[in-house]
């Protein structure tokens, strides 16, 4: 009796997570239909339920999901810079089909921008460098674009690439920019301590609540990161928000219709330039935003902390996920960056496990975890018809 | 005289003249791709581009779509010269085309490739799109008209969200017609839109180029098929080695010598199996 009741557990185990593994992206079609199908008070208080887990993630302190070895809400705040990070690069790679290797540069920008503003040259405000930040790096993927969106595929992406390292070294080899010692004391936003939040403390299946670990609401200190991820988690909404909005535009058609033939969008009144020099400026505002926070977390800054393999991890994070579909790569930019910290020990196989990783995913799924959903839905009539000409053949 | 809509109004057969290529020329290092071709396309009427393979009727189309320019000569479109517009600026400008070859937007539904093409008049920009203001809503509502409208008449409004991909050959070469229908164009290009028809498919294509003749558009069609070049132009031109060797009805083109020569000699109707 008893090993009846233990092999279902440990023998269905593997199996069932085998059978996940694929069912995972094709049954979101039907996930996704069957919310859609919800009544609509019932969507939104399932959405609002969502937020607030994403928010209360940092106090939870749930056991599978933290990280024992790091401070979680520090995990919490690189993943959900990633994520960021993703979702411009989305734009750009995902919508108008430009591969851009040297993302990291936008993302460098905007950092260096805080810190050389708000500590090494100058002392303005918070308020005033976040802004900045993004505006400085707005200007540069124009300047960027301008002249190189001219050329295509493969050469806009050594382009690119040049870009993402010239920032770097250009930052390495100037005093005034900190040069290798790199910066210090970039100011982080300003606190205001309204009142303390307590942490979960699990013991078993039962949660307590332990007062002796609080966040202060709203303190950005050094210690304690929950607050950087409120605050970048804040800034994801307002950017998914604004994606949704341009993708159902005249804007998101026209860099669909760019990535898929340039040519015939032209020649269909598209200003194809002018599309993709935005979309490029999309981007750049949102990795500088993101890096402008990276920044003002981390307090310190050096060109160490831009290295090319950040724009790969970039790359990787958007196609893993499946380059289109924002929640698609948002899910690549968790993978990416929470999985490593998650499984500190296998650090030094990470690379080893990504490269794997992207050989099976090219196999199996081309289009990402989570493609477009057309994407899959183009897939799905494609099999129909193989499955058609099986069957005629056989017959 | 200038723009009335033109989709509502009754044509004038053989009215002005839409588009004119005057003496164009277009030199590809050191092969002439046109030479000296000169001709008019009349607003309201049918015009067939015909000529053997390699006879410069693309590199026409392509020319008046900006997509190369002119070496010398000039094409002016309802009075304008098209000088070194853009090439989204001459769809604006009322020129739209299809391809030899379909390029539609693969990945996208069937509608929203009609929709780009409806956009082409539209200025939202970010901000608008951000802020859903009401030029983006009138815009979008609009589009959507048109390209449902657009759709309906070409008979694929049940396809509207498969992907284009998807869509049978048939639908496809529609669907670009729709597409360019879409930027409300005065001249419409059909690049050899009967590419891979059988007889009946033929037949119900001339049927549709006459409809979108009527509708109010102009239409210029290359065609390898002769027996519908024939069958549904007002006019037809005959180029051969990038020089226009004749011009007129079909009935006197037909027996044009120089254009049974430039067939070859042979049966006009051989060259139709030459896709």
């Amino acid at each position: 009796m008893t090993e009846g009741k233990a092999s279902p557990d440990t023998e269905s185990g593997p199996a069932r997570s085998m059978a996940w593994g694929p069912r995972l992206g094709w049954d979101r079609g039907a996930l996704a239909r069957r919310t859609t199908a919800l009544p609509k008070p019932v969507k939104w208080t399932l959405i609002g339920l969502l937020v607030v887990v994403l928010y209360a993630l940092p106090l939870l302190e749930l056991p599978i999901i933290s990280t024992p070895d790091t401070d979680f809400g520090g995990v919490l705040f690189t993943v959900a810079s990633y994520v960021l990070v993703a979702l411009g690069l989305n734009i750009v790679l995902g919508y108008a089909g430009l591969l851009d290797l040297g993302y990291v540069g936008f993302y460098a920008i905007g950092a260096y921008t805080v810190a050389v503003l708000g500590s090494l040259q100058a002392q303005l405000s918070w308020w005033l460098l976040i802004p900045l930040a993004v505006i400085v790096t707005t200007i540069s993927g124009i300047l960027l674009g301008a002249p190189t969106l001219r050329v295509r595929g493969d050469y806009l992406a050594i382009v690119t690439l040049g870009f993402g390292e010239i920032i770097r070294l250009t930052a390495l080899n100037t005093e005034w920019l900190g040069a290798a010692k790199g910066i210090t004391g970039v100011p982080r936003p300003p606190s205001v301590e309204l009142f303390d939040v307590p942490h979960l403390e699990w013991e078993g299946a039962t949660a307590l609540i332990d007062l002796d670990d609080t966040t202060s609401f709203l303190s950005f200190g050094v210690a304690d990161q929950a607050p950087y991820y409120w605050l970048t988690l804040t800034v994801i909404f307002l950017v998914l928000g604004a994606d949704r909005m341009l993708r159902l535009s005249r804007i998101g058609r026209g860099w669909e219709a760019t990535r898929e033939d340039e040519d015939a969008a032209e020649l269909m009144g598209v200003p194809t330039f002018k599309f993709k020099l935005l979309a490029f400026a999309c981007g750049a505002f949102i990795g500088g935003l993101s890096g402008a926070l990276f920044a003002s977390r981390q307090g310190f800054i050096n060109p160490e902390s831009f290295l090319l393999l950040l724009s790969i991890l970039f790359v990787a994070a958007v196609v893993v996920g499946g380059a289109g579909n924002r929640w698609g790569v948002i899910m690549g930019a968790i993978v990416v960056a929470y999985l490593p910290e998650r499984f500190r020990g296998f650090e030094e196989w990470r690379l080893l496990v990504f490269g794997v990783a992207l050989l099976l995913l090219a196999n199996f799924r081309p289009q990402g975890l989570i493609p477009p959903r057309r994407a899959k839905r183009a897939q799905a009539v494609d099999e129909q018809l193989d499955a058609l000409e099986e069957g005629s053949a056989r017959a | 005289m200038p723009s009335t809509s033109v989709s509502e109004q009754p044509v004038a057969r053989n009215g002005a003249a839409l588009l004119s290529l005057d003496d164009v020329s277009i030199q590809f290092g050191g092969l002439k791709a046109l030479d000296g071709v000169s001709f008019d396309v009349r607003e309201g009427e049918i015009l067939g581009l015909i000529g053997p393979n390699g006879a410069g009727k693309t590199t026409c189309f392509n020319v008046m779509t900006g997509v190369y320019q002119p070496t010398s000569g000039e094409v002016r479109f309802a009075g304008e010269r098209l000088g070194r517009r853009k090439r989204f600026a001459i769809t604006r400008l009322g020129i739209a085309r299809t391809f030899q070859n379909i390029r539609l937007f693969g990945n996208m539904t069937a509608l929203e490739n009609v929709l780009v093409g409806a956009d082409a008049h539209h200025r939202t920009n970010v901000v608008d799109a951000l802020f859903r203001s009401p030029r983006h809503r009138r815009e979008e509502r609009e589009g959507e008209e048109t390209a449902r409208d657009v759709m309906r008449f070409l008979g694929l409004e049940r396809r509207a969200d498969e992907l284009a991909r998807n869509l049978s050959y048939g639908e496809q070469r529609r669907l670009e017609i729709a597409r360019a229908m879409a930027t409300k164009p005065r001249l419409l290009c059909l690049d050899e839109p009967a590419a891979g028809f059988n007889p009946a498919e033929k037949a119900q294509l001339m049927d549709l180029i006459r409809r979108i003749r009527d509708r109010g558009l102009t239409v210029l069609l290359i065609e390898h098929d002769m027996s519908l070049v024939m069958g549904v132009s007002d006019r037809v031109a005959v180029l051969e080695f990038g020089r226009k060797i004749a011009e007129g009805v079909p009935a006197d083109v037909r027996n044009d010598p120089a254009v049974i020569a430039a067939y070859l000699g042979t049966d006009v109707d051989d060259e139709e199996g030459d896709l």
